[in-house]
């Protein structure tokens, strides 16, 4: 037995140094598995040694020998294996314009679910804003304090006051990343937190909506239509469908613990949705970036400076961009293949 | 496909043959996490003047350019290590570990993204409580990020084939004087005797010098006591040359045989 063991690694020994030196090569990218006469000789190094490693699993007592073989097979198997899924490069501009629209299309259940949290949580929000002023410090967050501290007209009257000095002069670049950073982190989390069978994203989005809810009815009450639509529209017409969008990858994940409507195992119903979660977060970031960079340089002037309808405009228009972009961008015609 | 107890992962290949990849405990990977901490913390500080100069030469843009930096390197440090490494980051490469998908193939990268992501879930509330306590009662050893993502995280050993032939060949073998005794030798000893003296001779290395000296000890005795070789003969071996002689002898590829 032995003495085959000693003719047997001399005589394999040439196969598996060269299985190990080519999938090196493939690793580093020196060599591609889309040349089909290397992938078959690299295929057979494989299969070979394979067979080696079914062979010497016979015997209990090589331990060594069994561990490299099995180190060399389970490298070519991840290497072999996992050639047509790696085969194309990742594209920025394809990925926008047609992987992100795509995902958000084929999991819109989780949009709508999104939109309806959000609506029914600023339903809540406006009516509890409706029976009295006394709430509102429970209702906004700290953060939120000059919408507690003021009534929304002392506000409007605060921000239209003519003013010598650009009061966002020398640090709109620096609130702009402030706001992509805090605006990213806390939609990731909600992303992050369909983890938690969903429930802690559903918390999240209708928390979201009650605020929002809670700060339209209270403008809506003072009579600050205008200023809020010219306020709110030219980021958040971009930074509320983003947060959606993560709350999105939240209830698809949350989904697919739980398992709804499919046959798949847990790990199936989770390798399914991996791609979609990882392209909704990124999705929802290049969003947040947008929205940053209007609210910090846009959004922060007011009439008379900046008049309304310019604004208003503005995040109509953009509103409509992004459904259009959304809804519309990269959808294939009916003979196109899918991907 | 499934785990052993071993903490090791069962992969069955479409060939028919099945392999298993070391799974890496929470203690290996909370210091691996615990290095890429430093690491970041150290890259940061070295990259600080860098920020404070863009800040003081840039202005308000310079400011905004700094905290974008600084986000994205501590958010994106791990994942963009992850990607270009394909699963390792400085921690794991120095704690000799790889995230691996749970099927044993390649990492796509949005299992990196996720993994990475859900990171924020599993250190939930204090020092990774509840990334821990999950990898503790999973069988794959899996945060909830793993879970979500699909990946394991494994331990890499660099592995060679056994060196046999260095052990088997260019010594010299006094009991080849004896060749009656040999085949007395190859009569005696059994499949399994003979495939534990290759072993440890295969393995000497790795032994402690006391487990050595007591393995090769024993072998011996118990080789000299099935068969016995004048005293001229053995006169001086160490226990471990005998053995070494003793496994030659056995295993030497005899006229005819192959």
């Amino acid at each position: 037995m032995i003495a085959d063991l000693k003719t047997f690694i001399e005589r394999e020994r040439p196969v598996w140094q060269e299985l190990e030196r080519e999938l090196g090569r493939v690793r580093e990218g020196l060599a591609s598995l889309s040349d089909l006469k290397y992938s078959r000789h690299l295929l057979a190094l494989y299969q070979r040694a394979s067979a080696d490693l079914a062979r010497i699993q016979g015997y209990s007592a090589e331990p060594e020998l069994k561990a490299y073989l099995e180190n060399l097979v389970g490298t070519g198997y991840a290497e072999i294996h996992s050639a047509t899924r790696n085969s194309r490069h990742f594209k920025p501009w394809h990925w926008l314009t047609r992987t992100f629209p795509d995902t958000f299309r084929r999991q819109i259940w989780g949009f709508n679910m999104a939109v309806i949290l959000t609506f029914v949580g600023a339903m809540l929000g406006g009516i509890l804003v409706l029976h009295g002023n006394e709430g509102r410090e429970a209702i906004f967050p700290s953060q939120f304090g000059h919408l507690v501290e003021q009534t929304p007209s002392q506000r409007v009257a605060r921000e239209e006051r003519p003013t010598e000095f650009d009061r966002m002069s020398g640090h709109k670049a620096r609130f702009s990343a402030e706001l992509m950073q805090n605006n990213i982190t806390v939609s990731l989390r909600a992303l992050a937190f369909g983890i938690t069978f969903g429930i802690l994203t559903v918390v999240l989005l209708f928390y979201n909506g009650v605020i929002l809810g809670a700060v339209a009815v209270d403008y809506v009450m003072d009579g600050q239509i205008v200023f809020l639509f010219g306020w709110l529209l030219p980021h958040g017409s971009i930074e509320i469908p983003a947060i959606l969008v993560a709350g999105q990858g939240g209830l698809v994940l949350g989904r697919a613990l739980i398992g709804w409507g499919t046959p798949h195992s847990l790990r199936k119903r989770l390798r399914l949705i991996t791609p979609d979660l990882a392209t909704l977060a990124g999705g929802a970031a290049v969003m947040l970036i947008w929205a940053g960079i209007v609210e910090a340089f846009f959004s922060q002037y007011h009439a008379p400076v900046l008049p309304y309808w310019v604004k208003i405009t503005f995040g109509t228009v953009e509103l409509v961009g992004l459904i259009a972009f959304l809804f519309l961008c990269g959808r294939r015609a009916p003979s196109e293949p899918a991907p | 496909m499934n785990a052993s107890r071993t903490a090791t992962l069962q992969i069955a290949t479409p060939e028919g043959v099945s392999f298993s990849l070391p799974l890496a405990g929470p203690f290996t990977r909370a210091v691996a996490f615990f290095i890429d901490f430093v690491a970041i913390m150290a890259a940061m500080n070295v990259i600080a003047p860098i920020l404070r100069a863009m800040q003081l030469l840039g202005g308000d843009t310079g400011v905004g350019l700094a905290i974008l930096i600084q986000f994205v390197c501590m958010e994106g440090a791990r994942m963009a290590m992850e990607l270009l490494w394909r699963g390792q980051t400085l921690g794991k490469k120095v704690m000799g570990l790889r995230v691996m998908d749970e099927s044993g193939l390649k990492l796509r990268p949005s299992q990196v993204v996720v993994r990475n992501l859900l990171r924020f879930v599993d250190m939930l509330p204090l020092f990774y409580a509840v990334g821990g306590l999950v990898s503790l009662f999973n069988s794959r050893s899996q945060r909830l990020g793993d879970l979500a993502a699909g990946t394991v995280v494994v331990r890499t050993i660099k592995t060679t084939p056994p060196d046999v032939a260095s052990v088997l060949a260019g010594k010299y073998n006094s009991l080849r004087d004896h060749p009656h005794l040999e085949a007395r030798l190859r009569q005696k000893v059994g499949p399994e005797e003979a495939q534990v003296a290759l072993n440890a001779l295969v393995r000497r290395e790795e032994l402690t010098p006391q487990a050595r000296i007591t393995l090769f000890e024993n072998l011996a005795t118990h080789f000299r006591e099935l068969v016995k070789f004048p005293e001229e003969t053995i006169h001086g071996l160490s226990d471990e040359q005998y053995v070494r002689n003793v496994v030659e002898t056995i295993f030497r590829r005899r006229k005819g045989t192959d």
